[in-house]
């Protein structure tokens, strides 16, 4: 029973080592720029899946392929902050989601027009053979997914508190007008925070291909986690996002395995709403007042 | 008269379509359909656009609605109006029960509530199979009729959306200009300010709320039996998100713009497909090019031309009005 429950908790925090990129990826661009981008999940699907291409259809090798992979994503989403999200000016909070889900479709059907409806797979970075740890078993990539997230998340953590460029980054979402006043190039900040956010997203996509499988339409469900995740650590806090994406992948996971695998999104939403209902700005989200 | 100048011309030209183009595929078909997502839409403008309380989980109640009305009649063979009424009577309780705590949360919290509800429901709808038929649905839905005249062509189906787009825009401009109304919109510009003026803004939300969630349970009881079949899919998360393109795209804050785009919106896909593999491609950049040109969507955008236009000739405009 407990060795189930432990397997049971290591799917879950593989799951939830993704889910907590996306959130992450969210974080970034709405502590940025107040906009929610709800192509994030988009960002996961386009990495995997050029990767997958690249490394299957052009037999280049794994590591190349998922260089360039990375690099064609944090390509596309420089493209959608200045093609998309810049121009629009004097937008609504709604109509920037709205721009964002035009985006979202957009990409999806490139990718549809690219890749077929086919399911595809990458190999596994290290060899199929299971490890045993007492009672549980996993895969080297569950190890590669945890592994690659902690590292992704560390560099975040210290990218905006050890290096200017992040330091700026912070100022833009502080206050806008006075990052411009002592000299910090806003757009410019806003196009780094964009392909960030792309980058961490075609990170968590390549690390957990192999496991998961993709397709053309994978982005969605893995963009609504995400957003899930971002809200239940606290819109706007980056390690809150980490910690909301790993809750949401356990609780997944063992609603999964111990209630019913039908219900498992239905359980996961449910106890997002109930922590709503108790705390409405999140686990570490800090409480907001409206000024008249 | 002079008020509801708009709604009559929308009922001239409701009734004027099929007069001129008699039987026509687009009208009937397509046309009835962006009527039901029209009335959606309509009850949707009246939560976001007017109230300013963001629903990414609208189709929800439409799902209520249209499944409340399937069961009902096909499996335990009540009359159809009364299985319409006992929907809404479920539908809104639904929504008052998950008004309160729900629309306490403000902007992207309310957003990702209303979307895990109406995943939720969706999840419950494609689950729980012995009572809604699961991912295959329930068929064989008996149709409407009314004073023994069944509601069975498509020409019929058209008259009588049209006839409840009709009622539900009346309502909704007669509920904009009435006191509530004005309580909904001061609580949209800061609902700290419109709780000092006096207004219940929770009751308010709530019962605005629930007005939305039943015209959503109504399109839902008329979308069951006029196509005699209901499953998941009709109910899930792109819809919701559709309804609120559609209510953006039009303009927020206007009960024309929210039909315009749900008309938009309805006949695009039916105008895409004949770019085949590119409909998907197609549609996403057609949504982004509108809302980065028309950031206030198609009714605020020509209502700025024309306020602009009205500037450069030296008249005022409304715009101007209320800046001074």
């Amino acid at each position: 029973m407990w060795d189930q429950i432990l397997q049971f908790v290591l799917t879950g925090i593989t799951l939830g080592s993704t889910y907590a990129l996306v959130a992450l990826g969210f974080a970034i661009i709405y502590n940025a720029s107040d906009v929610v981008n709800l192509a994030q999940g988009e960002f996961v699907m386009l990495g995997a899946m050029s990767a997958i291409s690249l490394s299957a259809g052009q037999g280049l090798p794994l590591p190349v392929a998922i260089l360039l992979a990375v690099l064609i994503t944090l390509i596309l989403g420089l493209m959608l902050q200045r093609f998309a999200i810049a121009p629009a000016r004097g937008i609504t909070v709604v109509g920037t989601i709205i721009i964002t889900i035009g985006a979202s479709i957009f990409l999806r059907g490139l990718a549809l027009l690219i890749w077929g409806k086919d399911i595809h797979a990458l190999p596994h970075f290290s060899g199929e053979s299971p490890i045993r740890l007492g009672g549980v078993t996993l895969l080297p990539q569950n190890l590669w997914v945890m592994g690659g997230a902690a590292v992704l998340v560390l560099a975040v953590h210290l990218f905006f508190n050890r290096t200017l460029l992040g330091k700026a980054i912070l100022a833009c979402s502080c206050n806008r007008t006075a990052a411009q006043l002592v000299g910090i190039n806003v757009g410019r900040m806003l196009l780094v925070a964009y392909g960030l956010s792309a980058l961490l997203g075609a990170m968590a996509g390549v690390l957990v291909a192999p496991i998961t499988y993709t397709s053309y339409d994978a982005g969605i469900m893995l963009g609504l986690k995400g957003f899930a995740a971002a809200i239940l650590g606290g819109m706007g806090n980056p390690m809150g996002a980490v910690a909301g994406g790993l809750l949401l992948g356990l609780l997944e996971s063992l609603a999964a395995g111990l209630i019913s695998s039908g219900y498992k999104d239905a359980i996961a939403f449910v106890i997002l709403l109930l922590v709503l209902f108790l705390r409405p700005s999140g686990l570490f989200g800090r409480a907001s007042a409206e000024r008249v | 008269m002079k008020r509801l100048r708009g709604w009559w011309l929308l009922a001239a030209l409701l009734a004027a379509l099929p007069l001129i183009f008699p039987g026509n595929y687009y009208l009937i078909v397509v046309g009835a359909s962006a009527g039901l997502f029209a009335i959606l839409a309509v009850g949707l403008n009246l939560l976001m656009g007017y109230a300013g309380q963001i629903s990414l989980g609208h189709a929800a109640f439409f799902g209520l609605g249209a499944y409340a009305s399937a069961i009902l009649t096909s499996r335990h063979g009540w009359n159809p109006w009364l299985a319409l009424g006992a929907g809404l009577v479920v539908t809104g309780l639904i929504a008052y029960l998950i008004a309160r705590p729900v629309l306490r949360l403000k902007g992207h919290y309310l957003a990702m509530a209303t979307l895990g509800f109406g995943i939720i429901v969706h999840i419950l709808l494609v689950q729980t199979g012995s009572l809604t038929g699961g991912p295959d649905g329930i068929g064989e839905i008996p149709p409407l009729s009314l004073f023994g005249w069944a509601i069975d062509t498509d020409g019929r189906w058209y008259a009588v959306i049209a006839a409840t787009l009709l009622l539900v825009v009346l309502l909704a401009l007669n509920l904009m200009d009435s006191r509530t109304g004005r309580a909904l919109r001061a609580l949209h510009g800061s609902e700290v300010a419109a709780g000092l003026m006096g207004i219940d803004t929770a009751a308010a939300k709530t019962s605005i709320f629930v007005l939305a969630a039943l015209t959503a349970g109504l399109a839902g009881s008329l979308f069951a039996h006029q196509q005699a079949f209901v499953s998941p899919d009709s109910f899930n998360f792109f819809v919701s998100i559709e309804l609120v393109t559609m209510v953006v795209l039009g303009g927020m804050a206007s009960t024309y713009g929210a039909i315009l785009g749900a008309v938009i919106l309805t006949f695009l896909p039916e105008l895409l497909v004949v770019f085949e593999d590119y409909e998907v491609l197609i549609f996403g950049a057609i949504l982004m090019l509108i809302m980065i040109f028309l950031p206030q969507g198609i009714v605020g955008g020509l209502k700025d031309l024309w306020q602009s236009g009205h500037r450069r000739r030296g008249r005022p405009g409304k715009g101007d009005q209320d800046a001074a």
